[in-house]
């Protein structure tokens, strides 16, 4: 059994100008200790697929689907249940840490709250165990730097800390929205390499959602690529970059720059991003796509092929692939 | 909410664009209260402007039938003529509310409006030019600020006279210096915009970038702030009618009216305080609503 | 031709009193940009590159005299920039121009798209009739791929990429000779980066402009520039053409900045080794002594405590008193 199964979830937020289909029709899955990228620019849906399953959705958004965690639904198991669920077995992370943190109170007594509150320790062996996760996520002088504020610590060195109160009660399922955005480059190297390695240690399955090609390649098993709300492609993570077989996938892949290729060169994806208070029918990158026919103002289904391979386009994959 | 246009529009027209105020003039007239507020405005103006006309006695006759016997005769009455009744003295309390009302406006209109032009250009010029100058500019607003401004404006009052004119120049000199404040405040976190950035790149001069990027960009607090600030000056107002240091008979503001019908009531002559109070709680409420109804308006941001 | 800036020792610093001190305390220094030189010829852009708090964004408002400066910024071999009065300073000012990084917020939210784009002419070119300054908007937006009906539109009701589109049709309106870009697609879907870095390249062909490309990483860079500086605590740490920065990087912090970006390629990026830096970019009121960058360097000795390297060189600046290829130690 997966350990979470999302099905057909929309997400539609009442704006003051209509109704704003944010995800439409999405369905995934990921087993326990998988890796799974959710891959998107702005617009395309991915954090709110994450905020919708974690019951964190601004108040104006409705659901509709359903979302199982280990075969139990929790798509509108109100705040109580959520908030039991979220602390012990799901976690989530995300772009800002300082969201998350509170600037007046000392990390010890946060990640210690978490402990006490959520597993009954007592307050002496919560922070011997925040101590224990703070080395985890490689914080040097751990002991010491427990006792500081959040804004004592550096942009990466608190994503840590987060990334350490996170995986406090042992999370089945951890969410990182965008955990490396805000960060350096180098930074984010070493943030993606400890995500490696505690999944590793601690085998939670991880969700990660970004825009970065790049970062889902070195990180993720399964990807799903989203557009304008929809699902336009889901593979494994080699066949995918290997050869992509949906038009939005392939113009993602060329657009980005590329270090390690000396003649590699970008290539634009022409017209703008999705305007999702007015989204067109049908297929949400039919305006941007160099494939685009009539029959795109009707959304493809998601087809399986390859056994473990999906794609929402009406091109052939020799087509498209070519 | 972004209303992007396809690239391919064939026609070549162009088009007309969504502005910022348009979208605040739409959430404004979407906001019951704030409505209302305007509707309450509209119609205390209304009475000030043209309620006159409507009066069978003017603000100074004396009417020599209910003389001493106001409590008896000096009731509402539409049939005497004073729709309001009279004052202890035999005088038109229509008349005298409409005049009173139209007093009490000009006050609090012409000290929001001293507040917007100094206060505005006080508090931009001294946050975006910064500095030093900055500095001494909002010490001296420090300084003004201590000074207890009803003691001297109370001076000012018993120096040189009571007169309409002192008034109004009271209420200027005190009104500007909260603005300026809360404008140079703002202007602070705009300067670092990177449009006001941009400007100053291509080398545009520092005043026309105050009046360019900063002002039309303080606009929405300014107005806010001006429109909460007009009932404080009509309260300060009356506050200084109500201790018998405010406007000269026979001119009278709407405190100068409360003040006297509160002296009056134990006669048994309700309707001198409750018209008045009437007129001026209306007036006070009408400009409290818009005020919030525009800081949403202007503001989306909390919603 | 001549070059078109020659910018000598630039340096930028900012007294910094802290809350507490005393009038009369001095305030300490923060050098922010510590003596960068580098020439622009007509025509190329300079790559610049740096993780934030390198002092990329403050070296950029130092050549043109946004925060105050020393050193030389020489324009076209005659005029020194840094002791110009702003008014002196304002028929330079057309010439280099500016785009930002936010491209929403560098729009004036209040005024419309044909406002904004013509301003740098009311600025610059009072002598032209409102006619002539609408039909250089309406060629200006077309050339940047914008339809000039959209003219009396208002900032927030275009895309990023659009509203980038703007603010470049700003900074070119007035023809200058260079460009300054301070990270203008950082905030920019990767769909949309490509199409304004293309347009960028495409106008720089078109209009012989000069550019300076700040980038807070190697990746974007290399489409764009002919030469790439990699800035570190406001010194430059090399500085090379783009083939030669690519292919050979010698400082430590290039190939570890080279090491850290992504690699589309599942196999690649799974293969590749990462040069790890260690702890956090030294605060720049207390930078160490000799190299900036040996707190954090695989590579450092002793002697890099000691001796500031040195910044010479021709074509290839390394400064790095033990330059070298990656070694296979340095990597994890």
């Amino acid at each position: 059994m997966a350990l979470l199964e999302i099905d057909n979830l929309s997400v539609t937020f009442d704006g003051e100008d209509g109704p704003v289909h944010a995800v439409n029709d999405l369905s995934l899955s990921i087993d326990r200790g998988q890796t799974l990228g959710i891959v998107g620019e702005s617009g395309s849906g991915k954090s709110q697929t994450a905020f919708a399953v974690m019951g964190l959705l601004a108040p104006n958004g409705r659901t509709s689907g359903s979302v199982r965690f280990d075969g139990q639904e929790i798509l509108g198991i109100g705040h109580k249940g959520m908030n039991q669920l979220r602390a012990r077995r799901i976690a989530m992370i995300f772009q800002d840490p300082m969201t998350s943190l509170n600037p007046y109170m000392r990390i010890s007594d946060q990640m210690a709250e978490v402990l006490t509150l959520h597993k009954g320790m007592s307050k002496r062996d919560a922070v011997a165990e925040s101590v224990r996760m703070l080395d985890a996520v490689r914080i040097p002088a751990a002991s010491e730097r427990i006792r500081l504020y959040p804004h004592e610590f550096s942009g990466g060195m608190r994503q840590r800390v987060m990334i350490a109160m996170s995986l406090l009660c042992r999370p089945d399922l951890l969410i990182a929205d965008e955990p490396t955005t805000a960060l350096d480059v180098t930074v984010q190297a070493q943030i993606m390499e400890l995500l490696n390695d505690l999944q590793r240690e601690f085998g939670m399955a991880t969700v990660l959602i970004t825009h970065d090609l790049g970062v889902v390649a070195g990180f993720c098993e399964r990807v799903v690529v989203m557009y304008g709300g929809r699902v336009m492609e889901k593979a494994p993570v080699d066949p995918l970059f290997a050869q992509p077989t949906h038009p939005y996938t392939r113009g993602l892949l060329g657009a980005v720059p590329r270090v390690d290729d000396e003649d590699a060169i970008m290539t634009a994806i022409p017209g703008n991003p999705p305007n999702m208070a007015g989204a067109p029918e049908g297929c949400p990158f039919r305006p941007r796509c160099a494939y685009a026919a009539l029959d795109c103002s009707v959304m493809p289904p998601l087809v399986s092929f390859d056994g473990d391979r999906a794609r929402a386009c009406h091109r052939p994959i020799a087509e498209v692939a070519a | 909410m972004v209303a992007t246009t396809e690239n391919n529009v064939a026609t070549a027209q162009v088009t007309k664009g969504r502005s910022p105020w348009a979208d605040a003039r739409r959430r404004f007239f979407r906001n019951k209260a704030a409505v209302f507020g305007l509707l309450l405005l509209v119609i205390v103006t209304l009475f000030a402007l043209f309620g006159g006309f409507l009066a069978q006695w003017s603000n100074e006759e004396l009417d020599y039938n209910v003389m001493g016997q106001v409590a008896e005769l000096g009731g509402p009455s539409i049939a005497s003529g004073h729709y309001f009744g009279t004052d202890d003295l035999g005088r038109d309390l229509f008349a005298r509310t409409v005049q009173g009302t139209q007093i009490s406006l000009a006050v609090g209109v012409v000290g929001a409006l001293i507040a917007i032009v100094v206060g505005t250009l006080y508090g931009a010029t001294a946050g975006y030019v910064g500095g030093r100058v900055d500095g001494i500019m909002m010490r001296l607003v420090d300084i003004l600020m201590a000074i207890p401004y009803m003691f001297v404006l109370i001076l000012l009052l018993v120096m040189y006279g009571r007169s309409i004119t002192m008034l109004f120049v009271g209420v200027g000199l005190i009104s500007w210096m909260d603005m300026s404040r809360i404008v140079r405040g703002q202007t602070l976190s705009l300067k670092g915009r990177e449009y006001v950035e941009a400007a100053r790149a291509t080398g545009v001069s520092a005043p026309v970038i105050i009046l360019r990027h900063i002002v039309p960009n303080l606009a929405g607090v300014i107005i806010v702030y001006a429109t909460l600030l007009v009932p404080l000056m009509i309260l300060t107002e009356s506050f200084i009618s109500f201790l018998g240091l405010g406007v000269q008979e026979p001119l009278t503001s709407l405190g100068a009216l409360i003040a006297e019908g509160a002296g009056t009531i134990s006669y048994g002559t309700v309707w001198q305080l409750a018209f008045p109070l009437l007129f001026f709680v209306l007036t006070l409420f009408g400009f409290f609503f818009v005020g919030d109804g525009l800081r949403d308006a202007l503001d989306p941001k909390d919603r | 031709m001549s070059t078109l800036l020659s910018v000598r020792d630039l340096r930028v610093t900012f007294p910094i009193t802290r809350a507490g001190d005393m009038p009369w305390t001095a305030p300490r220094p923060l050098r922010a940009v510590n003596g960068v030189s580098f020439d622009l010829e007509p025509g190329q852009t300079l790559g610049v590159v740096g993780e934030s708090g390198c002092g990329k964004s403050t070296m950029a408002r130092g050549l043109i005299n946004m925060v105050p400066a020393t050193g030389q910024v020489l324009w076209e071999g005659k005029t020194d920039l840094i002791p110009l009065s702003p008014r002196a300073m304002k028929p330079y000012r057309a010439q280099i121009q500016m785009i930002f990084q936010d491209p929403l917020a560098s729009l004036n939210p209040r005024m419309t798209v044909g406002r904004i784009i013509a301003e740098p002419l009311l600025t610059h070119r009072p002598d032209l009739s409102a006619e002539d300054r609408r039909k250089r908007v309406d060629a200006m937006m077309e050339r940047v791929g914008l339809l000039p009906q959209m003219i009396n539109r208002y900032p927030h009701e275009f895309s990023g990429g659009q509203c980038q589109r703007i603010g470049i049709a700003r900074a070119l309106v007035v023809e200058p000779k260079l460009l300054i870009c301070d990270e203008p697609v950082s905030a920019l879907d990767v769909s949309i980066q490509a199409q304004v870095v293309d347009l960028l390249k495409e106008l720089q062909r078109d209009l012989g402009l000069a550019m300076i490309f700040i980038a807070h990483d190697l990746s974007v860079v290399k489409n764009i520039s002919h030469d790439v500086m990699v800035l570190y605590l406001g010194r430059v740490m090399e500085k090379a053409p783009r083939r030669t920065l690519y292919a050979d990087p010698q400082h430590p912090y290039t190939q570890a900045l080279l090491s850290a970006v992504p690699v589309p390629d599942p196999v690649i990026e799974r293969a590749k080794g990462i040069i790890p830096l260690d702890g956090d970019m030294p605060s720049p009121m207390a930078p160490p002594s000799g190299c900036v960058f040996r707190t954090r360097c695989p590579r450092a000795q002793a002697d890099c405590a000691q001796i500031v390297p040195s910044v010479q060189g021709g074509d290839h600046v390394v400064a790095c008193l033990h330059p070298g290829p990656v070694q296979e130690a340095e990597t994890v």
